[in-house]
């Protein structure tokens, strides 16, 4: 049985669809659901995910020049990875534009800590219970989320360049 | 009379000597005791995921090469790959072994810098020098090969920019030898040395808990006991075939890193050996029958519609170009012409070989995708190095993410700082091996 199959066979209800595409495999789960999923994937010994090897998250506003249009603007993904059995696992939680707010891993992985500052300071995602969640890649002043894509990739901020 | 004791904010950086990389360090001392350790980094985020969503796939590896511009071959093999993995396609056998060839090259003048420059600021200047001098040797293969020695773009989705210069194995053997030479000479420099074994010994410890809840990769991770290494794992490319060892070490202090890094050098050397016992000729000599002209020459016949036997001939390109033409093009690029641009006489003799060309190279065309998404993970010389595309079916990525491998050791730095002393800071960060192009990206 893979990971994927081990999740959806224990949390049906909230897996919201899965797939496997090259290989990779995929969960899409309710935001509500992923301290309990996640906790679930690390405590239990068949799955023993033990690495929270990457975080990030994703603007789907206008995907594909607006011919495919997602139910919510964002999704955090992360990427599991279990050193025992070798095996790696996706899932992707959406989250709304108008309160974009998913609940931390940090109590779960120390790792989740500054991957998640990343994605608040990229893409102005909260992490509920997160110690610190500050800004890390850009200053405190900066306006905006840089990585959202209505935000122009050629945009000037006074500390950062001449304004025009 | 009564005296007032209390904690010192001492600032480092973000330009500092013993800092190789703008990254600032905010210290509460306690007298020479670290209490508390701030980690301040992204001076040198350049918004290199922001801008991969600009250009087309091909047009993002000059980025990639300055990510870890250490050892850029490895950024410009994950990106491909990764890119590869989202097309579903397969590369050559040649390319394959010419890839890991250029990545373990890589890898080894990495390790150098990091124990070279670990070394001058523990006061071993010498080791330093040697130790440069070694990565030369390094550079000078790879300037051989791509044309460049640091910012190198050499790899193209499905295959590579050229093919090995004709006598470049004996090259390398030599090269191989006077490295090995040099690390011998650094292991009785450093090694036996009291100064540096005192300060590297029982410094910097991180536990194989603490390393894997930071989900930290490479050497680092080894360093503390942990065998995981991405060409063990999930061997990509031809590392399967390859007869290597992972080194580890027992404790996870700055002298079990050092030693895996002096291991990992050897390994990689003798990885480089391998390939080239079992790398698949390349340059199909046999199917040209015509003769060698100049571009401008065949271009012009071309356009006037002289094409008799035009197919039949090589082009004489100019060496930047090189790898392009018929004659190696086939054995070091995919055969599929929605990826890999077709050989340059294709190219200028024929219209639909011009035509495939443009096709790839304009905006709104170039390698499409379908809608999906992958991640591939290779081994970097810091760790996983990993790349997450999002493909929305168009020439451009959606999302291009790198898994940097120093990110979560910079995040684990006050783990291995705080209770120390003020002077472990600089073995401790030199082993890290900071590179901060790639960490603040």
């Amino acid at each position: 049985m893979t990971p994927l199959q081990r999740v959806q066979e224990q949390f049906s209800k909230e897996v919201i669809e899965t797939h496997t595409f090259r290989g990779d495999e995929t969960l899409m789960i309710h935001p509500s659901a992923l301290k309990v999923i996640a906790k679930f994937l690390k405590e239990t010994a068949e799955l023993d995910f033990n690495f929270l090897m990457d975080l990030t998250a994703v603007d789907y506003l206008f995907f594909a020049g607006g011919r495919i249009q997602k139910e919510f603007r964002f999704e955090v993904v992360y990427h599991f990875y279990s050193l025992k059995h070798n095996h790696r696992l996706r899932i992707k939680v959406p989250v709304d534009e108008k309160s974009p707010e998913v609940d931390t891993l940090t109590d779960l992985w120390a790792s989740a800590d500054w991957y998640e500052r990343e994605v608040w300071d990229m893409f102005g995602i909260r992490f509920k219970g997160h110690p610190n969640l500050k800004r890390i890649l850009m200053y405190e002043q900066f306006q905006g989320h840089a990585l959202r894509k209505d935000y122009p990739f050629n945009k000037r901020q006074p500390l950062i360049g001449p304004k025009y | 009379m009564s005296t007032q004791t209390r904690s010192m904010l001492l600032n480092v950086g973000p330009s500092h000597p013993a800092m190789h990389g703008v990254i600032r360090l905010i210290m509460e001392l306690d007298g020479e005791k670290i209490k508390g350790v701030d980690v301040e980094i992204g001076y040198l985020h350049r918004a290199f995921e922001k801008m991969c969503e600009t250009v087309m796939y091909t047009q993002c590896f000059p980025y990639t090469d300055r990510l870890n511009y250490v050892s850029p071959l490895i950024n410009n093999v994950g990106f491909a790959l990764t890119v590869e993995k989202l097309l579903g396609i397969d590369i050559p056998e040649r390319a394959k072994y010419i890839r890991v060839i250029m990545s373990e090259i890589s890898r080894v003048s990495d390790h150098l810098t990091c124990i070279g420059a670990t070394a001058m600021e523990l006061g071993a200047m010498s080791v330093f020098l040697y130790m440069i001098k070694a990565r030369e040797y390094l550079y000078e293969l790879v300037e051989e090969i791509t044309g460049a020695r640091l910012t190198i773009s050499y790899v193209r989705i499905g295959g590579v920019k050229a093919d090995l210069t004709a006598g470049f194995t004996d090259k390398c053997f030599q090269k191989i030898a006077d490295v090995r030479k040099v690390l011998i000479e650094a292991d009785e420099l450093l090694t036996r040395n009291r100064i540096f074994f005192d300060r590297m010994k029982d410094t910097g410890i991180i536990s194989k808990e603490d390393a894997i809840a930071h989900g930290i990769t490479g050497p680092f991770l080894r360093g503390s006991g942990v065998a995981y290494d991405v060409r063990k794992a999930n061997p990509y490319l031809i590392y399967d075939r390859l007869d290597f060892e992972v080194p580890v070490g027992t404790k996870g202090d700055n002298l079990d890193r050092y030693f895996v890094r002096m291991a990992e050098m050897e390994q990689s050397l003798r990885m480089i050996e391998q390939c080239f016992q079992q790398i698949p000729d390349g340059a199909i000599a046999g199917e040209l029958t015509g003769c060698l002209i100049p571009a401008a020459q065949m271009v012009d016949r071309a356009k006037m519609g002289q094409t008799d036997g035009l197919i039949e001939d090589e082009v004489d390109l100019d060496p930047t170009l090189q790898g392009s033409t018929k004659k190696y093009s086939k054995s070091i690029n995919t055969d599929r012409r929605d990826v890999a641009l077709p050989p340059k006489e294709e190219t200028y003799s024929n219209i639909e070989g011009l035509m495939n060309h443009f096709k790839l190279v304009m905006y709104g065309h170039g390698i499409r995708p379908v809608v999906g998404e992958a991640y591939f993970p290779v081994e970097g010389a810091n760790g996983e190095l990993g790349f997450y595309i999002v493909s929305d079916g168009r020439d451009q990525p959606w999302r291009v993410r790198v898994h940097p491998p120093c990110f979560p050791i910079m995040a684990a730095l006050p783990k291995c700082l705080v209770g120390s002393m003020m002077a472990d800071l600089v073995p401790t960060f030199g082993s890290v091996n900071m590179i901060a192009g790639e960490l603040d990206r």
